[in-house]
């Protein structure tokens, strides 16, 4: 391989997700002294030129590859635990890291009624506390009674709608976002809230649909003022097309670790519930592949490891 | 303790063809159906009803219900339905209640029960309402009320025995600063209500008590005695001290110029496979007379009978 293609490979083997095992063992371990200096003088994203004359890694590049390093590992621990415990050990890390409202709502309203359910009481067990208990006590602003509510909810999921019922609610929402100026107060509006809390998620479509149909625009895009209402009613209502989305937003340059942490949470968790439909939304939003964006941004054995539970083809 | 007298291994075919016999032809045969059903367990009455609907293609509490009448049609019809399912119809009657759902009966089944039973309760409710009990009660119900009981009513509370006493402590001063600030709607003191497992509840009353010189619940009225504050201090004596809660609403049912069937009935079915005997205790204790006296003073009939069946007359 040409020294320039070596540098790029090297390069890249330490950028975006996941390293490049392979090229780290097979080129940097061959490298002489000289072309590691080479490496580091060329390189001045990880490396920085010390005033007493020699180049220092940047320590947070350090610490970001040890994150990427870790990717690899958490993926396949988090994998290969009960679902319940997933569940549950996101639910607690999503309120001592932040709290991070928006796993919150995702786990809360993207699982079934029965895998909520066992979340909360893996929770019990890892944590000796009800979810519940530490959300309320965890979360302090005007959206602590929606997102308590959302985690101890435990839907209706049978066939039966009441057409009448969806359809009055839809009136309800529609005169209650257009009331609301800038949608600030909507989420201390206890009906809007009682409505995306109890109501089933085949009620919460019909819902969606004859708000289309009073007001013309789609309910999640008329929430845009309130982050927290927006994001639990397209989990609820259009989940797929809300993975898509945040799959997304987490793949672009330079995000943060919070952000890109997303995608293993993303890949692992739906790898058996929806992967298929979040692919084809995906695909149809950002006109490229799942795959092809995973075999882009990642690397090594993570990038494997995504692209094999991505092609499991649910 | 439970009050119920059951043999240890009835046959179902048996008893499903007495029960037949007593309700076909003119009459009914009631004593007939007291003195089986009045003396069979959850397990044996659920066997007893498929082996009716096996036998004679026909759902034993349908017939019941159009056989019986009055309030020992409806003492019977809820014995005779899995614990369950008498939960969430209980439930989903007192929601329905007009003018206003019986928030009682509601804070009493979501505070008493343990955790497990209520999710079967929910489950059950969902399977015979097509509905969550959560979207019924939050539709018929608004404000600090509403905020109560879905909470009451959607917790699982973590079910360990462990407390933390600093916890306890700066919870109970929290609910004292909310008292005397008399914002009983506080959000805070429905957040350790609702959430807060039954363990630590306690030991933060015990705390206030300790604190503050009274119990809570001596501190919890308004100038206008709201259902929400009313319904608080149900849940506060549900949770502290059910045994003693259920006295006083048998002692209150009796009490009252005509009874109130509906309290009586309630207390007795959904204890008597568990703790009546505890509940009579305390009834003697604290009215120098037992229960069955009292009952059978207040009550006539077949309806009478059967109550005294469930209290554990001897034939």
């Amino acid at each position: 391989m040409a020294a320039s293609d070596e540098l790029g490979a090297i390069t890249k083997a330490f950028s975006g997700f996941g390293v490049d095992e392979k090229s780290l063992i097979s080129i940097l371990g061959k490298w002489h002294p000289e072309q590691r200096q080479t490496f580091r003088k060329g390189t001045r994203d990880f490396f920085i030129q010390d005033e007493r004359k020699f180049e220092r890694w940047d320590d947070r590049h350090v610490i970001q590859l040890q994150h990427e390093f870790l990717r690899f590992k958490h993926a396949i621990v988090l994998w290969t635990m009960h679902q319940w415990e997933r569940d549950a050990r996101l639910l607690k890390e999503a309120l001592y890291k932040g709290p991070q409202h928006n796993v919150l709502i995702e786990v809360a309203c993207t699982r079934s009624s029965e895998e909520l359910l066992g979340a909360r009481r893996a929770y019990h067990s890892l944590f000796d506390h009800s979810v519940e208990e530490d959300v309320a006590f965890g979360i302090h602003g005007p959206e602590r009674k929606l997102l308590v509510a959302l985690v101890s909810s435990y839907r209706y999921e049978g066939p039966k709608v009441n057409e009448e019922t969806a359809k009055s609610e839809a009136k309800f929402l529609s005169g209650a976002i257009k009331g609301a100026a800038g949608n600030k107060n909507l989420i201390e509006n206890d009906e809007v809230v009682r409505i995306l809390v109890t109501r089933s998620k085949l009620h919460l479509i019909s819902v969606y649909k004859h708000y289309k149909e009073i007001s013309g625009n789609n309910l999640d895009e008329d929430l845009e003022g309130d982050l927290y209402l927006q994001e639990t009613v397209q989990c609820l209502c259009k989940p797929q097309a809300y993975f898509s989305k945040v799959l997304d937003a987490s793949m672009r340059p330079n995000v943060d670790e919070i952000k890109k942490e997303a995608v293993t949470r993303i890949i692992v968790t739906r790898a058996d519930v929806d992967m298929k439909q979040i692919k084809e939304e995906y695909n149809h939003k950002y006109g490229v592949s799942l795959p092809n964006k995973i075999e882009d941004v990642a690397n090594g054995n993570y990038r494997d490891f995504l692209l094999t539970l991505v092609a499991r083809g649910y | 303790m439970a009050t119920l007298i059951f043999p240890e291994h009835p046959s179902p075919v048996a008893d499903a063809e007495a029960l037949r016999k007593a309700c076909q032809g003119w009459g009914t045969d009631e004593k007939a159906i007291i003195s089986i059903l009045g003396r069979r367990n959850a397990i044996q009455r659920k066997l007893i009803r498929k082996a009716y609907e096996d036998m004679y293609q026909e759902d034993l509490v349908k017939r019941l219900e159009s056989e019986l009448s009055g309030d020992f049609e409806k003492a019977v019809y809820r014995w005779t339905l899995d614990p369950e399912d008498r939960d969430a119809l209980l439930l989903n009657v007192a929601i329905k209640q007009l003018p206003i759902p019986d928030y009682r009966v509601i804070v009493e089944i979501s505070c008493i029960r343990s955790h497990e039973e209520l999710l079967a309760i929910k489950h059950a409710y969902q399977i015979r309402y097509k509905h969550s009990v959560e979207e019924d009660l939050a539709q018929h119900t608004t404000g600090d009320i509403r905020q109560l009981l879905v909470g009451l009513v959607s917790v699982y509370r973590y079910n360990g025995k462990e407390i933390n006493a600093r916890l306890a402590s700066s919870e109970a001063e929290i609910l004292h600063r909310a008292i005397s600030e008399k914002v009983f709607n506080h959000e805070e003191t429905i957040r350790i209500i609702t959430t807060r497992s039954k363990a630590q509840v306690l030991a933060t009353l015990n705390h206030f008590k300790d604190d503050y010189g009274t119990s809570i619940t001596k501190h919890l009225r308004g100038d206008l005695d709201s259902d929400y504050l009313s319904a608080l201090r149900t849940a506060i004596r549900c949770i502290c001290d059910y045994h003693k809660y259920y006295e006083k609403v048998v002692r209150r049912a009796l009490d009252k110029p005509g009874t109130d069937e509906d309290s009586l009935t309630r207390v007795i079915i959904t204890s008597a496979e568990k703790d009546l005997k505890d509940i009579k205790e305390l009834f003697q204790k604290r009215n120098s007379r037992p229960l069955e006296h009292a009952v059978a003073k207040d009550t006539s009939g077949d309806y009478k009978a059967f109550l005294l069946t469930l209290l554990g007359k001897e034939d």
